[in-house]
């Protein structure tokens, strides 16, 4: 059997590269989700035609591929096998690039990324610093695989841990070495995936289920969609190794519906599968038989939890339960069922492809492997990064992120999503890790690494989550229901200049009751993003309440647009842009903003040129003295 | 009604499907006719408050019909931070109407997500599965009425 199935899984592989040969330069382009939004797709058809134009298809093919996770450069094209790195690439660059570079050997300097700190232009991918620092494991093949085409992951050893797995190893065996590799579930609590494979292989069961967690819902995280698109098998992959350890005979992969790409890559990729003979009854030839089913979730925050998501499966409203239970002893339909995160069954053909040993030698002594944190916000390199645990978030921001843009001041980072925090400059050099996460007041979440500016109100963000959460609460338990509302109602009064003193008292106490009462993980977690604020940014907090000033200038309320007489030059590009006709004045004479008709939606800011800056916005004191002048008649009718 | 039989016939007659038939018919009529429900219950063998339960539970259906072009807001931290915001705000002001709403000629339709997960481009709006990213609220007017535009 184990000869039959490694001859034919290796010949397979043997005749993709032997049918390869031929194509010695290969054009890849980034079809991440960032890169279509920027027209990747016109990028690669016109590369397809203009290679054809040009008689070179029989050398050179092109590559739609997964996520480069360098999405703030896209549409990103990589021509390997040299790695040239070209970023921003529109369709009248091609046919340069195709003559210039693939059939001339000649870098087209405009092209290339250079690199803020040194001034210097960057030839290849890895070179980039964005990429420089990252180590790159579960994301690494993404910028090789064409996601369509199941022959590209088995082309890179794809598929290769699960005929070990299937033929060399028994289910305890592979417990025991992803417990010995001590990878850690990456949906955000860190429960020890092997121990979670275990208490479900030992319960009593003729039907076992598996899923894979992929409502990515905590907002500004989008790895495990990066991975669905970019990498599919390496999910599947993972998913059936894990199905086997448990003995299940089915799976779900449950998506978000807002992910509509990585619905359509994830089920391509399981009917490509099934054709390999690598889902289905006897897989791969032996007596294991297991499928996997996609569910499309139907917009519901809570169904990321896990009893909930079993009761969307189950067609019903995605309420949590109580556990005990858990589900590895009764989840769906009352069956025995293993739950985990897209990334960590992503970690898993790695971990037996490479040894517990190796895995276990990165990170920290409690968090191992790699995390990918999707860096976002006011980064200058926004993208996903993968890094070991352990890293600190300094480097992180300052190195692969290259800092903060427009060369503003660093506030926060935000992890954990709406279950998470805000941490502070002065804990920019914590080493991340589960446990680091949790002891500063937040978590690790997902992996959403959300990088605020100076201009940014932590107040204002506290309001936001727990806006969020309170939209998002199921309404089942009265302390995640009504006490998320009580919350938001206290935060966007301090936000409108109406707190008052006993207000921090009021959401500390609250906050304290909600996670201590609350049915399941987002009530228990819905009040850490205010209590992480008032730990780290009281001061702005007090400002709101005491001063009726909003520091950053955010909460509408408290601030006033201002056009400064003497910067103005009269070029009336504020007046056209205001949607109210708030702003009158002559070219070349001062306009003025009639601070009633104002709604501060900020378009004579963002219009006004950078070499004037005539508009400035004013909280507190100074607000209340721009109004005082406005009203009298003296100075403006 | 035959569209929504032949929708039904597809899946199994039990409960696990209600969600998948749920956004097919949302998908043929742009939202859930509340004179499908009886039907679908009788076939499922569920009870019609049960159906309705979950179709006002999910933000992905709806039970009036959405406007011809759909424009959603991102609202994820990413776009937040950003100064999505405004945007919607802008969005509000110049449809007239509130995140959720439809107009009353039926043109538009404006949501708001919470992350559509390409925080690189933010702050976003799609209209009609096109992305836009890097909004400002000067440009709203202007991708409004190149719709208008592309309706004569």
């Amino acid at each position: 059997m184990e000869e039959v199935y490694i001859t034919r899984l290796e010949r397979t592989k043997a005749e993709i590269l032997a049918s390869r040969k031929q194509a010695m330069t290969v054009v890849t382009v980034c079809g991440g989700t960032g890169c279509h939004a920027y027209g990747c797709l016109k990028v690669a058809q016109a590369f397809e035609e203009e290679i054809k134009r040009q008689n070179l298809h029989r050398q050179v093919s092109v590559r739609t591929t997964g996520c480069h996770g360098f999405c703030e450069r896209g549409p990103i094209v990589v021509i390997q096998p040299d790695g040239i790195f070209y970023q921003r690439v529109q369709i009248p660059d091609i046919q340069e690039i195709v003559t210039e570079t693939i059939k001339n050997k000649k870098i087209l300097d405009r092209l290339l990324y250079v690199d803020p700190k040194t001034k210097k232009s960057v030839v290849l991918e890895k070179e980039v610093p964005f990429y420089k620092t990252q180590e790159r494991i579960v994301f690494g093949n993404n910028g090789f695989i064409d996601p369509k085409d199941i022959r590209d992951y088995i082309a890179l050893d794809g598929y290769k841990a699960l005929a070990k797995v299937l033929f060399e190893m028994t289910a305890e065996e592979v417990i025991d070495e992803i417990k010995a590799s001590n990878l850690r579930g990456r949906g955000g609590a860190g429960f020890p995936t092997g121990k979670k494979w275990e208490i479900c292989r030992d319960s009593k069961s003729d039907v076992k289920y598996i899923i894979c967690n992929a409502d990515e819902g905590d907002p500004g995280a989008y790895m495990d969609r990066s991975l669905l698109e970019g990498n599919p098998h390496s999910v599947i992959e993972g998913m059936i190794i894990g199905a086997y350890a448990i003995g299940a005979s089915e799976g779900y992969i449950y998506v978000r519906m807002e992910y509509p790409l990585a619905v359509n890559n994830i089920t391509l990729a399981l009917e490509q599968a099934r054709e390999y003979g690598l889902l289905g009854q006897s897989i791969l030839g032996s007596e294991f038989h297991f499928d996997i089913h996609v569910f499309r979730g139907a917009g519901a925050f809570v169904s990321g939890e896990e009893t909930s998501m079993m009761a969307s499966i189950e067609g019903k409203r995605a309420f949590p339960k109580q556990r005990p239970p858990f589900p590895a002893q009764k989840g769906l339909w009352g069956n025995p069922t293993n739950i985990n995160n897209v990334e960590t069954w992503a970690n898993v053909p790695y971990i037996i492809n490479r040894g517990a040993e190796w895995y276990s030698g990165i990170g920290t002594p409690t968090s191992k492997g790699t995390k990918i944190f999707s860096l976002v916000g006011k980064i200058n390199n926004t993208g996903l990064v993968e890094v070991p645990m352990g890293i600190t978030m300094r480097k992180i921001v300052y190195d692969i992120g290259g800092g903060i843009k427009n060369n503003k001041k660093f506030k926060a980072v935000q992890t954990g999503g709406p279950s998470g925090g805000c941490l502070p400059a002065q804990l920019l050099d914590l080493p991340i890790d589960y446990e680091s996460l949790t002891r500063a007041g937040s978590m690790m979440g997902s992996g959403g690494m959300i990088v605020m500016d100076e201009e940014n109100c932590m107040v204002d963000v506290a309001r936001y989550f727990l806006n969020f959460t309170q939209e998002e609460s199921c309404g089942k338990c009265v302390p995640c229901r009504v006490g998320t509302r009580q919350l938001v109602e206290i935060l966007t009064r301090i936000t409108q200049g109406k707190g008052e003193e006993e207000d921090i008292k009021k959401l500390q106490n609250l906050s304290k009751t909600i996670k201590s009462t609350s049915l399941c993980g987002l009530g228990q977690t819905a009040p850490n993003p205010v209590l992480t604020t008032l730990r780290y940014f009281r001061d702005e907090y007090e400002a709101h309440i005491k001063e009726k000033a909003c520091p950053a200038l955010v909460c509408k309320e408290l601030i006033v647009y201002h056009i400064e007489p003497e910067k103005c030059v009269g070029c009336l590009l504020c007046l056209k842009s205001c949607p109210v006709e708030a702003i009158s004045g002559e070219r070349k004479k001062v306009h003025v903003i009639d601070q009633d008709l104002c709604i501060k939606c900020g378009a004579c800011f963002d219009i006004c040129p950078p070499k004037v800056r005539a508009v400035s916005k004013y909280t507190g004191k100074k607000k209340e003295r721009v109004l005082k002048k406005a009203s009298d008649p003296r100075v403006n009718r | 009604m035959e569209t929504m039989k032949k929708i039904l016939s597809r899946f199994d007659q039990a409960q696990k499907e209600l969600i998948h038939i749920l956004h097919e018919i949302q998908k043929e009529y742009n939202h859930i006719p509340p004179e499908v429900i009886p039907e679908m219950a009788e076939k499922l063998k569920i009870s019609e408050s049960e159906i309705f339960g979950v179709l006002t539970f999910y933000n992905a259906f709806t039970l009036e019909p959405r406007g011809k072009h759909l424009v959603t807001i991102c609202m994820g931290t990413a776009c937040h931070v950003r100064g999505a915001p405004m945007i919607l705000d802008e969005f509000q002001r110049r449809l007239g109407i509130e995140a959720g709403q439809t107009s009353e000629d039926k043109e538009f339709t404006l949501e708001r997500v919470n992350c559509v997960g390409a925080c690189a481009l933010g702050p976003i709006a799609i209209i009609d599965g096109e992305y836009h990213g890097q909004m400002k609220t000067q440009e709203v007017q202007k991708l409004l009425k190149a719709i208008d535009r592309t309706d004569e």
